[in-house]
């Protein structure tokens, strides 16, 4: 009872802040969110009253829990929450692929135009699609490799809400406006403290749970989660520095200036990428691949040495992001070296995937989650010796601002990324719900063809318009002057967005065959389907590579 | 966990002995060829680091062997531009306009320099096939505001229109007849039918002869009593069928209402006297062009100049 007024007391006076910070609000945007501040309060108060079990309480003593059987309803929430955020995420994209092409559909109103849209859409698929399956299977992950419950399981369920109450923050705040102008950190100064908050609660459920884990080791997966949380909590800190103009306004202002603050802001951002989006995800892959293949990870040896490699080579690599700016020439060399070593520690991750196949090979023809894994590891693969390539000063200054960057990050965010998630969805949903497969292999088979022939489309698009654009910005003519017009190079790309949008309709029509599939899987119905062809399996040739040992 | 080890029979390699769920590890070794790359690139990046600036020290950073700045390379790249163009500048910037529109090989050059500026400094207002928009002058026909002969474009260019920085600009104010209650809006929308009957596209009605009345007392000063503008002032010719900010009835009778009064920054602050002389060759070859003998600054009233343009 004691611990049931104290709870309810903590949300009442977080809506009782909420509804003063609102009372006094200077501008509308944080108006807006401070109303959705108290009405997330109020139903945080709500729930807590209504949940409560006063008999039990009134009795003195706590129900029984089954330790047995793991915490999973946050991550049941997780699977449909990552469908839903990846369908918003990958519409948005669409919507502004569909306006590079054609500007009317700005609409001529604030709220919709491509400078708004734009972050709603990045941080729609990297931290409302990405971070909400990132956190879930990490949830997911950590306890069964630790053969344990969650630690702290309300401080777990504050971590996932409150998370989804920071998508809606930064979702609603972009249309608003509110923004401080940072990429993939646009959210305001009070946005960041919530997030803050929900961070560090983030890490001491993982490191707890890591505590009271009933294995003698820690396993690989959960390294990469650790170092994801625990690095992401840094970024966030030092790019965040800003001071607000007024406790009861939106507007900051950062601490860091000039090239300082470019320097902060792209150290943030690259190791977004590489803590967020690459050691993030390969804890998913540590996971989810050898599950799903049945085999053993191919090199325990390769994953220290890799993961060790990574960690400490990503965090240095953000200059390359400012090649040829007013960064101090030897701070760009430093970015550009740190990048160009970082190639094979990120291959290891991809070794360690693909070889773990070893054995298994066969279910690349017969199990399109598996398939789905190898792409995802093929992609991977090719993005992060992508980014070396355009980390050297060179190619830079051909590639730099040009759409061939766009590619290679939607070749990294829709190929990697977005396919291990799938993967991971397909592999949780029938194993949460108590089903015994998911609705339809045949769909998963049927999102795998249009995901691929969607990111190959789109990517190679890219490649080609951003190469052509940055050969046209330097073209000089034989009388030694330039030869094109900024706008002629933005009329020569029209047909390659075409063709970049009809590759998001095909990857957008695949997510939504996956809502669907998941649909229906959760409901509980299992579609009759006629088994997929697969080629008869001989064993003779389905010999592993032999591995060849180091010096 | 030793005594964990199995020999995993697919690859038969043998396992750590650790288990996770039902994950295995193998002991495999880290792949050769995977070493020796590492090991490559990170000797790749020694060697760059000596060549190139890259320790940072208390004051700067260290130099590198090759002594390579980015500002350095961009200097470098700058003046091997220049050197290129330079024969060509140099002859462009000792003859004057009127003499450098008769030598064809030269005008080429210039045409060709002017071009270049033109896609960097003037395609945000006039367009990259500088065919203007509303309120931002078609350089491409013949219908010249304040001249069209290079030196006029030269002058236009150097000093801008309206431009408040440079006191030797091209300017003149038209009032804002209906804004200013100079006029009541049944005059404003006279006004504008008489000045639309001038080029036929209204009728010579009622409205168009009170109109008349009205053009006569306020308008003539600038726009001349036929209608055909007046370049010393830059008012357009309304007898035509050119209009800068759209000729329909409404549009001209905003234009009355409250006058536009656009602005050309002075070019002179930003690019050097030779990129101007290109930079009036290439608008002057466009198509609309004048010769040196059809018009001029101030022009006679009706002369053959002044007709074909407002």
């Amino acid at each position: 009872m004691e611990s049931l007024v104290a709870r309810a007391g903590w949300w009442l006076v977080a809506l009782l802040a909420a509804v003063v910070m609102f009372a006094n609000a200077l501008d509308t945007g944080f108006a807006v969110h401070m109303a959705i501040f108290a009405l997330a309060a109020l139903s945080g108060l709500v729930i807590s009253l209504r949940g409560a079990n006063y008999k039990l309480a009134s009795a003195g003593f706590k129900p029984a829990v089954d330790p047995s059987r793991y915490d999973d309803d946050l991550i049941r929430w997780g699977v449909i929450l990552t469908t839903f955020w990846g369908c918003v995420g990958f519409l948005v994209g669409l919507f502004i692929a569909l306006q590079l092409a054609f500007p009317v559909l700005n609409l001529g109103i604030e709220y919709t135009t491509f400078g708004r849209l734009r972050p709603l859409h990045t941080s729609a698929v990297i931290f409302a699609f990405g971070g909400t399956a990132l956190v879930s299977t990490s949830f997911y992950i950590v306890q069964r490799t630790c053969r344990t419950r969650l630690a702290l399981p309300s401080l777990a369920r504050f971590v996932f809400w409150g998370y989804q109450l920071f998508i809606v923050l930064a979702a609603t705040g972009y249309v608003m406006g509110v923004t401080q102008g940072k990429e993939y950190a646009e959210p305001e100064w009070y946005v960041d403290l919530w997030l803050t908050a929900v961070w560090v609660a983030y890490l001491a459920v993982f490191v707890m749970t890591l505590v009271k884990r009933s294995e003698p080791h820690i396993y690989v997966a959960n390294w990469f989660f650790l170092s994801f949380i625990l690095t992401v909590a840094l970024l966030h800190l030092v790019n965040n520095a800003n001071m607000p103009v007024s406790l009861f306004g939106s507007l900051s202002y950062p601490l860091w200036a000039g090239v300082q603050g470019a320097l902060v802001q792209w150290w943030y951002g690259h190791n977004a990428v590489g803590f967020f989006l690459t050691a993030g995800f390969l804890a998913m892959m540590y996971y989810f691949v050898p599950k799903q293949s049945g085999r053993p990870i191919f090199s325990y040896r390769l994953s220290i040495v890799h993961f060790w490699s990574l960690i400490f080579l990503y965090i240095w690599a953000g200059p390359h992001h400012l090649h040829y700016t007013a960064l101090p020439d030897w701070a760009q060399t430093l970015g550009m070296v740190f990048s160009v070593m970082l190639w094979m520690p990120s291959w290891g991750g991809m070794i360690n995937g693909l070889m773990t196949l070893n054995g298994a090979w066969d279910k690349v023809r017969t199990d399109p989650i598996i398939r789905m894994m190898v792409f995802s590891l093929a992609f991977y693969g090719m993005s992060t010796f992508e980014g070396p390539m355009m980390s050297i000063k060179s190619v830079n200054s051909l590639s730099h601002y040009t759409d061939w960057t766009i590619g290679h990050v939607h070749s990294g965010a829709l190929g990697w990324n977005g396919m291990i998630t799938f993967s991971a969805i397909y592999y949780l949903a029938p194993r949460l719900w108590n089903r015994t497969r998911m609705y339809s292999l045949r769909m998963i088979n049927w999102h795998f063809w249009l995901a691929t022939l969607g990111i190959v489309l789109y990517a190679s698009s890219m490649w080609v318009t951003g190469i052509m654009e940055g050969l046209m910005w330097r073209e000089y003519g034989a009388d030694g002057y330039l030869v094109n017009s900024f706008a002629e190079t933005v009329a020569a790309k029209f047909p390659m967005y075409l063709l970049r949008a009809f590759g998001g309709v095909l990857y957008l029509s695949g997510a939504l065959i996956m809502a669907f599939n998941v649909w229906q899987t959760i409901a509980g119905n299992l579609r009759q389907e006629t088994p997929l062809r697969s080629a008869d399996h001989d064993p003779a040739r389905d010999v592993p590579l032999a591995a060849v040992p180091a010096e | 966990m030793a005594n964990n080890k199995r020999i995993d029979e697919p690859t038969g390699i043998e396992t750590v002995g650790h288990e996770w769920d039902g994950i295995e590890e193998l002991n495999n070794p880290v792949p050769r060829w995977w070493l020796i790359t590492l090991y490559l690139t990170v000797i790749f990046a020694l060697g760059y680091v000596v060549i190139y600036p890259a320790v940072p020290l208390a004051n700067g950073g260290t130099q590198g062997l090759w002594g390579w700045t980015s500002r350095g390379q961009l200097a470098q790249e700058m003046a091997a531009g220049a050197a290129s163009r330079k024969a060509a500048t140099d002859a462009i910037a000792g003859m004057p306009l009127d003499q450098l529109v008769k030598d064809e090989k030269l005008l080429q050059l210039a045409i060709a320099g002017g071009s270049a500026a033109f896609k960097q400094n003037c395609v945000q207002c006039h367009g990259s096939g500088a065919a203007g928009s509303v309120g931002y002058p078609n350089l491409k026909d013949d219908d010249w505001l304040w001249g069209g002969n290079a030196n006029e474009i030269e002058l236009t260019l150097n000093h801008g229109i309206r431009a408040a920085d440079d006191p030797a600009t091209r300017t003149s104010l038209m009032p804002s007849f209906g804004k200013d209650r100079i006029l009541n809006p049944a005059q404003v929308g006279d006004t504008a039918a008489y000045v639309l009957s001038l080029s036929g596209k209204h009728p010579k009605d009622a409205a168009a002869t009170r109109g008349a009345a009205i053009f006569a007392v306020n308008c003539v000063a600038c726009h001349g009593t036929d209608g055909k503008g007046l370049r010393q002032f830059g008012a357009p010719n309304l007898t035509d069928a050119v209009w800068l900010y759209g000729g329909k009835p409404d549009q001209v009778s905003a234009s009355i209402h409250k006058a536009r009064a656009g602005v050309m920054p002075a070019w002179n602050k930003k690019l050097d006297p030779v990129t101007i002389k290109m930079l009036a060759a290439y608008v002057h070859s466009l198509g609309g062009g004048e010769d040196f003998t059809t018009a001029t600054s101030a022009p006679a009233r009706g002369s053959p100049g002044n007709a074909q343009t407002k």
